[in-house]
């Protein structure tokens, strides 16, 4: 692949324009699907776009308090690293290229997103703040292991494959993983723990507003604000793919395949704001209890079977 | 300005402000989010956190003890940013006007945009003072 090309990925198609714009629209269906739910009509289509111009054009107020350029650089290094996971799920997904371990520094990429919310908030110097931060560890310490079993299984099944491109591939040989026993389990536990790490209800824990007051973004206004806003959109469109390309085989985007792929990802997202909308914000000591206790065995099940073959 | 504030005007975000008010109307203020009346429409949502808002929907008489914080509260806020007084408190002290805590003239305290009546103001009649700023901000 030439450098223009890959600029090309990172800049327009899978990576930051299509992300952005995609997720952008993906968090409209979130707000008006949840109205829907309250019985109330919800906001117009291009609501989030007019939230992000308006926040790049608020005043950015930097606290006097904390450490500014940690604050300040926090939002848009998570954007960077969205980009970059978004640009390397979207070439697997839609030109099946990537390298070997790709899969890998994915899982890592996420994890620098959760540090970097935690870096942000803790940086503003604001107790609320803070807590949120905490919490949002502790909620890292919940999910990931969770999160990392259920992505074995998929390289298990495709043969000790550690590249995105070769899964798909595995799954278009011997259909989707989402068919066997251990990927229903996985992919259960898989969509629990994306509500955990995009801190949806019912894991808004770092977040909670009504007694931390949005947490680590409490003292953002202005532009860093748009960007964590952008950010969270992306991930609407990033874990989502994930998912379609770990357990749902993939996009085939020629003829009916292009209303499939659509039908797959819309349904995940549709799957995620039920799941949102009809529970309650967890205790943090219920969300550990409920990875620690029930996700993580019932994943390493999953694995197990696996490697059996089921 | 003329995009921005039209973009603006798509997406008040409003912060709730009691200055030592009855309650009264910060619970008409509520209703306003309900599924009856649901300003999501019109993009306004209520923010937890001073640093987000555009509007500050300030209730109540704004009494000596609570007027250096409201004065605090609006320099928190990133401008630009609209203060809209709810209720017939602000604006003319309502049966609490002969009160020896009330600050006289609230806009010493914080400068305010724009003043919508009523004790308390009918839902509708807030939605409509909303719809006056927006117009105000796409002229």
């Amino acid at each position: 692949m030439s450098i223009a090309a890959a600029i090309l990925y990172l800049l327009i198609f899978p990576g930051l324009l299509f992300t952005s714009v995609l997720g952008l629209l993906v968090g409209w269906v979130d707000r008006k699907v949840s109205a829907r739910f309250q019985f109330r009509v919800g906001p117009p289509l291009f609501q989030n776009f007019n939230d992000f111009f308006k926040l790049l054009g608020k005043e950015t107020i930097i606290v006097k308090d904390g450490i500014h350029s940690l604050f300040v650089a926090a939002p848009f290094v998570a954007f960077g690293t969205l980009v970059l996971i978004s640009t390397m799920i979207g070439g697997a997904l839609f030109f099946l290229q990537g390298f070997t371990g790709d899969l890998i520094v994915v899982m890592y990429l996420l994890m620098v997103y959760s540090v970097m919310v935690v870096l942000g908030g803790t940086s503003s110097g604001n107790v609320y703040a803070s807590i949120g931060g905490g919490r949002e560890i502790k909620l890292l310490l919940a999910d990931e292991l969770a999160f990392i079993l259920v992505l074995l299984v998929p390289i298990i099944k495709a043969g000790y494959e550690l590249q995105l491109g070769e899964i798909i591939a595995a799954q278009t040989a011997q259909g989707m993983f989402v068919g066997s026993v251990s990927g229903v389990i996985a992919f259960l536990i898989g969509l629990l723990c994306i509500q955990a790490k995009m801190t949806l209800p019912p894991f808004h824990i770092p977040e909670a507003e009504t007694e931390i007051v949005e947490g680590p973004f409490m003292e953002y206004s202005g532009g860093p604000l748009a960007f964590w806003k952008l950010n969270h959109y992306m991930m609407w469109v990033i874990f989502p793919f994930l998912l379609v390309l770990l357990f749902w085989g993939g996009f085939h985007l020629s003829g009916l395949g292009i209303l499939w792929a659509v039908l797959k990802y819309l349904l995940i997202v549709v799957l995620m704001i039920v799941i949102k909308n009809t529970n309650p914000r967890v205790r943090i000591d219920t969300a550990l209890n409920f990875f620690w206790k029930y996700a993580t065995p019932l994943a390493f099940i999953a694995i197990i079977l696996a490697v059996l073959g089921v | 300005m003329g995009w921005y504030n039209k973009r603006l005007a798509k997406s008040l975000w409003v912060f709730h402000v009691s200055a030592s008010p009855c309650n009264n109307c910060d619970i008409e203020i509520l209703d306003l989010i309900t599924p009856r009346y649901d300003v999501e429409r019109f993009g306004i949502k209520l923010v937890g956190s001073v640093r987000h808002a555009d509007v500050l929907l300030l209730t109540g008489i704004i009494n000596q003890k609570v007027a250096p914080k409201v004065t605090h509260i609006y320099e928190q806020a990133p401008k630009p940013v609209y203060v809209v007084a709810v209720g017939a408190c602000p604006a003319s002290g309502c049966c609490f006007k002969e009160s020896y805590n009330r600050t006289p003239v609230p806009e010493d305290v914080i400068p305010i945009d724009m003043y919508i009546p009523g004790c308390p103001p009918k839902p509708e009649a807030m939605i409509a003072g909303v719809a006056k700023l927006m117009e105000v901000l796409n002229a």
